[in-house]
């Protein structure tokens, strides 16, 4: 009885630090700045201040935020859709074809997966820069697009779920190699691209330093990056020094901004939950 | 790090063989040739994008601007550089903090939803898990909220330190913590679901075996439920180690909105940004590259072929 007690209260206080920060960050936009101060954390304001905070949210800069939200998404969007082309057949070879080096390559996209991709992001820089594609949308999503993760989720998927013995049957009845891929494999492999698009959009649209070095241009940014810059621009972290000019951030604007920025995977995070899970776990194989 | 064996393209679709072999056979002398094909444009983007990068760190940290080797001196150059030492002892004790944090705190949660009945418990993980949503900037952005007394939820928290303005809240010696509170916000509800999920592995007769020999919770989680959970406990703390190392969006972000109490070379990973595009000096800065890219490299190493958690077959 006394170990439920105390589980219960660990429980709850636990509950109100990962939760009561998102609730602060959802009431905030529905209140005035100084009302942010001056009335309870949990108060609710008003719908007219949330519209304010909206209206000068995206007026920020002649709508600069909404170049950024649309540049986020064409980066994801571009590098998830490379990511899942490469990573579903590259997972299928790996899984259930022989050729030589097939293990070189797994043990490679491994540790790869592991290693943290900050580390090769100088590297990278240096790389794009000497053919000239800093500052496009390239430089953020061909690097992107290398998913390592996504290849061994897919390797996963396909050694533990497609039968040897169907492929082998189709084999028989003529199919080639490509056929027998794109007629029985890729229909079954439905969920895996599902699991793949998630984490790497996931990944992608919170990716902060590739694109913070890649881009110069303001205009081009992602979300996550345009974070930085609205930083800079909000009175109340930058008294006396505005940095940017004429134009100021309140803080309820601030944070309708994060809210805003994390709507899209926070609604992927709500509705494929499961999914999620699942690929975290297989992350690595069980024994 | 060796250089693969790069699948060469060579254009022309496999012919499928057959007769004269049995089936078996046929299936894996066919796939020979197809299965390059098959990883051509993974590999493609693994060479340009994974290795490239890492051969031309290395390139780059030897030599010296406009060619020509200098072995070791860029790494002496940046280990002597006067910010070198206090960015890695930052990191390192914000590893610390942070790891230790994770390895009981985690564990402990995992442990406590466990005997939960299964719609309990899930919706503690949904709430953990919530906040993974908003890693990156947005994390760092919320926090700078919690941590300013004047209005954040947690006000009365931070007036028992007798904290009433955030310039005292983001004082040097904090933001390590301040930086594992942020990373543990965002991190460990998926790690908690990933324990929850291997401890839902343990065989109920095992636990059941142990009651019966009088074992009391506390004795089952030590002696049962945390041994055998260990290896997910130590991928954990290894993920967590190569991906901590690399910190940056944290200091840079928090340093954007102090005004200057954040050094702009707090972390390893801000130093070589800062040498690389402030003092355009991209070959000591690669040394640093190589620095981190070498013990996130360790950490991947040892997990692949110590830990056993991987297949590879």
């Amino acid at each position: 009885m006394k170990w439920r007690v105390v589980t219960l209260i660990v429980l709850l206080a636990f509950t109100a630090f990962f939760f009561v920060p998102i609730i602060w960050v959802l009431l905030a936009p529905t209140k005035t700045d100084t009302a942010l101060t001056s009335s309870g954390p949990f108060a609710f304001g008003n719908f007219s201040n949330f519209f304010h905070a909206w209206k000068a949210l995206f007026g920020f800069q002649s709508g600069v935020m909404r170049g950024w939200l649309e540049n986020s998404a064409i980066y994801s969007f571009g590098g998830v859709s490379i990511a899942i082309v490469a990573a579903i057949p590259a997972g299928y070879g790996l899984a259930l074809t022989q050729f030589i080096g097939r293990k070189t390559l797994l043990a490679i996209t491994l540790v790869t997966m592991i290693m943290p991709a900050t580390a090769l992001v100088l590297p990278l820089f240096l790389e794009v820069n000497s053919v000239h594609l800093t500052d496009t949308p390239w430089s953020v999503i061909l690097p992107f697009s290398f998913f390592p993760f996504g290849v061994y989720l897919c390797y996963i998927f396909f050694s533990s779920t497609i039968p040897r013995d169907l492929l082998a049957a189709a084999r028989v009845d003529g199919c080639n190699e490509w056929g027998v891929f794109r007629y029985i494999a890729l229909p079954l492999a439905r969920p895996v691209v599902a699991l793949v698009a998630f984490f790497a959009f996931v990944a992608d649209w919170n990716n902060y330093y590739l694109p913070f070095v890649m881009l110069s241009t303001n205009t081009k940014l992602p979300v996550q990056v345009g974070l930085e810059y609205l930083i800079s621009s909000t009175e109340a972290f930058n008294p006396g020094n505005p940095g940017t000019g004429a134009q100021l951030v309140q803080r309820p604007e601030l944070a309708l901004a994060i809210v805003v920025a994390i709507a899209p995977v926070a609604i992927v995070f709500i509705f494929a939950q499961r999914t999620l899970v699942k690929g975290m776990l297989a992350g690595a194989t069980k024994e | 790090m060796t250089v693969p064996p790069v699948a060469t393209v060579s254009g022309e679709r496999s012919r499928a063989r057959r007769g004269g072999r049995s089936e078996r056979a046929s299936a894996i002398g066919t796939s020979r040739k197809t299965g390059y094909l098959f990883v051509a444009l993974y590999v493609v983007l693994l060479a340009l994008f994974g290795i490239a990068p890492t051969v031309y760190a290395i390139y780059l940290s030897v030599t010296k601007v406009g060619g020509g080797f200098v072995w070791g001196s860029n790494f002496t150059r940046a280990f002597q550089d006067f910010r070198f030492l206090p960015a890695f002892e930052h990191v390192a004790e914000y590893l610390a903090i942070w790891l230790i944090a994770e390895a009981v705190l985690i564990v402990i949660l995992a442990l406590m939803l466990h005997p939960l009945s299964r719609r309990t418990s899930a919706s503690f993980r949904f709430l953990f898990y919530m906040p993974g949503a908003l890693a990156g900037s947005a994390s760092v952005l919320v926090w700078l909220f919690m941590l300013d007394p004047t209005l954040s939820p947690w006000h009365f928290l931070l007036s028992l330190f007798g904290y009433s303005q955030i310039d005292l809240v983001l004082l040097p010696s904090h933001l390590p913590w301040i930086f594992a509170i942020m990373a543990f916000w965002t991190g460990a509800g998926g790690w908690i679901v990933v324990m929850y999920g291997a401890l839902n592995n343990i065989p109920d007769e095992l636990l059941e075996a142990a009651r019966l020999d009088g074992a009391n919770a506390l004795q089952s989680a030590l002696r049962i439920k945390i041994p055998l959970i260990k290896k997910w406990i130590v991928y954990m703390l290894i993920l967590s180690f190569a991906g901590g190392t690399q910190l940056f969006v944290e200091p840079q972000l928090v340093g954007q909105a102090s005004a200057g109490l954040v050094s702009n070379t707090w972390s390893p990973n801000q130093l070589a940004y800062y040498i690389a595009f402030i003092n355009d000096n991209f070959n000591e800065a690669a040394a640093i590259s190589v620095t981190l890219l070498i013990l996130g490299l360790l950490g991947a190493t040892l997990l692949v072929w110590r830990t056993r958690l991987f297949e590879i077959s």
